[in-house]
């Protein structure tokens, strides 16, 4: 009787011992907290081992504690204590109530001075300077627009490790949620709304930027790189942007903004001097973030032939290319 | 464009599955219209078999215009069952795609996406609800000694509206899409202007029917708790799963009318051009979420504290002991009740409000794992200086309480809003609420099933079978989400029909194993149940309590009686039955039988569930006469019943007399039987009294 116990025990054991020995070895590549490039997601790992250690203090009798009850008192083991009325005992309803209250007592302290810390909209670092990005979510793949150096790129966002980045991020779809996992965690983003994160890298690197919020057949292709780069290469790279980028216009936005993957949105407005992945925008119109999240606002509604994203939206949308080629 | 036909709305022959896998003949496409074919071909069988064996009419006579709360409740359950078996070969179809999603996989992304928005939306709305539900009804009316719901005919109106929300998603399998928008239908994504089609609109009127029903059933809960208890059951007499269901019942009433709200106010957007919820001309999402979340929160704990009901009278029956802090208990019950409705901010940390709000709401969350813990203590205190038999119920208590609280540490991981920014929206979160549903609710569930059985039908499920089923649950279920934790860390966001990082496979073949364990642990539940009923006879335990039960639905016949106790029991005890026992009372005849009226059979239950069924269709497909003539029935049905003046019938003290008689008499004429032989044949449903002294 006593073996479906035994084995689902040894069973458990044998797979929380194998996803402790995969864990570390994985190819976490530069896309998980668990690797943390950034500060904050250090901090945030830091957290959830933290908060695990101390939850298992309530976690570990339980563990240990079911399995010798059974043993202990199975129906046959005569010699063992058989007292069928007992049902209260002050000292351990105390201990009961008590242990956990202390535990989450204790969490919550940690929880609040963490959430303080690591609030997205809270610069990361106080001393350096801060990149302004602005993220638009469109279907499926992610524009970003440098407002002071007049560029914007779609499926590659760079900036300079020296300095942190400050992102204000809206969707001209629907719901999205924006990451950069090894840097730091997710913010909505959401129609006629602006939302922010600061994003902070260690050093050099490439991370894996991602929409972690379901939103139509090319959800799992919506991926970016963000780019962490020394001062020198990221001129290198904004001169790039401008020399081999595109004119952001009504015309290429359109084109941009219908529902499509990143791979069809570069067949349609990139050329061979972009990188393969990513489409580059050498000039952006005055406002045009400000333009995006106001188009929400204005009292009139957004009829399903305006609106990015949308079935109804692919219809009037220029021949693409026209007006790129020059 | 053309409006609606004036007949058929905008049905037409593109809207069915096997027009478009002939047209476009892909795997995708043949795995729905192969599903499609499962589902019409098993309703064929149905009818077949009831016409072959002349079924039909007991078929309506004793069960679908039955209003005997035992009746529904097996209903609720075999509802709950049959939908079960498509979600679960769902999500075993869902791990096979993702683990061949490197680059691709077989099947196409709206199909996946309609996979993972009718698997969640079955699974809670109609598994987990209808199989809690159904248990409510069975056991409640028992536990406190009632003869039936406060509103029988009400219930069955429940059981009516839930089936029909039940029968619009397997319409939608066969006629036209269901939605790609989750089981959350976060909008603007389900609105009119990114999603036209059918799907969002069978979504919302699936669950807003359904939805109503439970809204219902809370009501009749709460009301035949509080007003049909047997004299002297005071409220801290009550059975703990009684106590469960009062809580369970309070937050029905308080949580399912944001959910009905929110998917009416989702409608009038797609139908009627309101801004509730567009991003234009003032309506916002985040309303949207915030009514989902405040009824979608507070829904898992209506759905755990029943499970936990269940857990507390398994765990006492088969340690043989009193319950372990029974106060204790009944106050971290009430504390999850209303601390349920304090947290639902968290199913949206990320959404940009400021620090403190998301702090208030962490730490509140966090809370609830103390009530929550206090229970699994209790759990454990009651086991101790017990004498466990190792029963099919004992083991998924044990699957349940490990794997719990791994579930409960997950959990207070995702309470913390800076550690919820990252894993949010990964695999790591479906991992951790299948952990609370899975071990919490269904193998509660289960565990009830494999107790109550033998109450309801008269014989014992087959324990060999039994412990199969068991052990592949627990194992399927670690094999199958353990692995997800780790792929939510190492980032792999939920609902990603492919991925390009190659480290994801192997996770996700474990994964895929798992899912076949638990496709097999549902098989072997069918074979017990077959089993079972070919070897009947020899499992039968007709004099009610094998498994010497504590409480009073033990102190029955099995299964009970249609007015299941010939007289009122006077209680003076908390575990009643138990205590009638250990004094030599428990089947002393009744000093004299009187007559007994018992709630008559209505069909306005039925014309609920083709009028609901066929309400939703027709606002699915825009068919206006045919809503309006289905609300018309309705209602008519509705009024009509009103005029019924006498809805009782009348059973007479003599038959009364004559069936407690026999009964008494079989129970005189048979040996109690001790624990150690109640699996085998000489368990025929009374049980000896073991005391210490004698154990010893």
């Amino acid at each position: 009787m006593i073996k479906p116990s035994s084995c689902h025990l040894g069973m458990t054991l044998v797979a929380a011992m194998v996803l402790l020995a995969v864990l570390p070895d994985a190819g976490f590549a530069q896309s998980s907290f668990w690797t943390p490039q950034g500060p904050v997601a250090v901090e945030q790992k830091a957290h959830l081992i933290r908060v695990t250690l101390l939850t298992m203090i309530a976690v570990l009798p339980v563990l240990v504690l079911v399995p010798l009850m059974l043993w202990r008192y199975r129906y046959r083991n005569k010699k063992a204590k058989y007292s069928p009325e007992w049902e209260y005992s002050g000292f351990l309803d105390m201990l009961m109530w008590g242990v956990p209250i202390a535990i989450v007592i204790a969490l919550s302290i940690q929880l609040s001075l963490s959430v303080r810390r690591l609030d997205p909209y809270r610069p990361v670092s106080t001393s350096d300077a801060t990149l302004r990005v602005q993220v638009v979510g469109l279907d499926w793949k992610w524009l970003f627009i440098y407002p002071d150096l007049g560029i914007a790129t779609m499926g590659e966002m760079a900036f300079p490790s020296e300095v942190q980045v400050g992102l204000t991020l809206t969707s001209d779809t629907v719901m999205q949620s924006f990451t950069v996992s090894a840097l730091a965690g997710q913010i909505y983003v959401m129609p006629g709304m602006e939302t922010a994160l600061y994003l902070d890298a260690n050093g050099p690197g490439r991370f894996q930027g991602e929409n972690m919020q379901f939103n139509g057949t090319g959800f799992a292709q919506q991926k970016f790189d963000a780019v962490a780069m020394s001062d020198a290469d990221f001129e290198a790279w904004v001169d790039q942007v401008r020399s081999t980028g595109v004119p952001l216009n009504v015309q290429t936005y359109q084109t941009l903004s219908v529902r499509s993957t990143q791979a069809e949105a570069r067949a349609a407005l990139g050329n061979s001097n972009m990188p393969q992945t990513a489409l580059f925008f050498a000039t952006i119109p005055d406002g045009f973030f400000a333009q995006i999240v106001d188009r929400y606002r204005t009292g009139h509604p957004v009829r399903a032939h305006e609106q990015p994203g949308a079935p109804g939206f692919d219809a009037p949308v220029p021949a693409p290319r026209q007006g790129l080629q020059e | 464009m053309t409006g609606p036909h004036w007949l058929f709305g905008r049905l037409n022959w593109q809207s069915l599955p096997f027009v478009q896998a002939y047209q476009n003949p892909s795997t995708s496409e043949l795995i729905g219209a192969a599903a499609a074919g499962v589902a019409v071909v098993g309703a064929l069988f149905a009818v077949i078999i009831l016409t072959r064996f002349g079924w039909w009419r007991p078929l309506w006579r004793d069960w679908l215009t039955s209003v005997d709360h035992k009746r529904i409740g097996i209903m609720y359950i075999v509802l709950a069952l049959v939908m079960m078996a498509r979600g679960v070969i769902e999500g075993a179809l869902m791990r096979t795609q993702q683990a061949a999603g490197l680059g691709g996989g077989f099947l196409a992304p709206d199909h996946f996406a309609e996979l993972f928005s009718t698997h969640g939306t079955i699974m809670i709305f109609f598994v987990a609800m209808p199989f809690v539900t159904g248990f409510i009804n069975y056991i409640m009316p028992l536990q406190i000694g009632a003869r039936d719901m406060s509103f029988p005919a009400m219930n069955q109106i429940s059981l009516g509206l839930t089936a029909a929300g039940a029968a619009l998603i397997m319409i939608s399998l066969v006629v036209g899409q269901f939605s790609t928008g989750g089981w959350t239908a976060y909008p603007p994504y389900t609105g009119k202007v990114f999603n036209p089609g059918p799907g969002p609109d069978y979504w919302i009127w699936s669950v807003a029917i359904a939805g109503i029903g439970s809204t219902l059933s809370g009501i009749n809960f709460a009301v035949t708790i509080y007003k049909e208890r047997a004299p002297g059951m005071t409220l801290l007499r009550m059975p703990l799963f009684t106590w469960t269901v009062l809580c369970t019942a309070i937050i029905l009433i308080f949580a399912m009318p944001p959910l009905t709200v929110a998917t009416l106010m989702l409608a009038l957007d797609r139908y009627l051009d309101f801004h509730f919820f567009t991003s234009d001309l003032g309506g916002n999402l985040m309303n949207y979420a915030n009514l989902f979340w405040l009824f979608g929160h507070p829904e898992v704990y209506l759905l755990v504290l029943p499970a936990y009901g269940i857990f507390s009278e398994v765990i006492s029956t088969y340690s043989g002991k009193r319950l372990y802090g029974y106060n204790s208990l009944v106050y971290a019950t009430m504390a999850i009740a209303v601390l349920s409705f304090t947290v639902w901010l968290h199913h949206f940390f990320t959404m940009g409000q400021g620090a403190n709000v998301n702090i208030a709401f962490g730490i509140a969350t966090m809370f609830i794992a103390v009530p929550t813990g206090v229970k699994v203590y209790d759990w454990m205190a009651t086991m101790f200086r017990g004498r466990i038999r190792f029963s099919v119920p004992i083991v998924y208590s044990t699957g349940f309480l490990i794997l719990f609280v791994i579930g409960g540490l997950t959990g207070v991981i995702l309470a913390n809003p800076s550690i919820d920014y990252q894993v949010h929206n990964s695999v790591f979160l479906v991992a951790h609420f299948h952990n609370v549903l899975i071990p919490g609710v269904l193998f509660g569930l289960l565990a009830g099933y494999h107790y109550w059985f033998p109450k309801a039908f008269g014989f014992r499920l087959h324990e060999g079978w039994g412990y199969v089923s068991a052990t592949l649950w627990i194992v399927g279920f670690a094999v199958t989400f353990f692995p997800l934790y780790v792929l939510g860390i190492m980032g792999l966001p939920r609902r990603s029909v492919s991925y390009q990082d190659p480290s994801f496979s192997p996770l996700t073949l474990i994964a895929v194993i798992g899912a076949a364990l638990i496709l097999c642990a549902l098989a072997s539940l069918l074979i017990q149940l077959w089993v079972s009923i070919r070897k009947r006879h020899t499992l039968a335990v007709p004099l009610g309590d094998p498994w010497n039960g504590r409480t009073l639905e033990w102190a029955t016949s099995s299964p009970p009686p249609d007015y299941n106790f010939a007289v009122i029991p006077q209680v003076s005890e908390r575990d009643q039955f138990a205590w009638a026992k250990a004094n030599g009372t428990a089947f002393e005849p009744p000093k004299r039988y009187v007559d007994i009226q018992v709630p008559r059979n209505t069909s306005v239950g039925m014309v609920f569930l083709i009028g609901g069924t066929a309400l939703g269709f027709a606002l699915v497909w825009y068919m206006w006469w045919l809503a309006v003539l289905s609300l018309v029935v309705m209602l008519g049905a509705l009024i009509a019943r009103s005029f019924i003046s006498d809805p009782h019938r009348t059973i007479p003290a003599a038959e009364i007399e004559a069936d407690c008689t026999d009964w008494l008499a079989q129970i005189a004429q048979s040996p109690a039987i001790t624990r150690d032989v109640e699996t085998t044949l000489e368990n025929r449903g009374l049980a000896a009294v073991e005391t210490p002294e004698e154990s010893a």
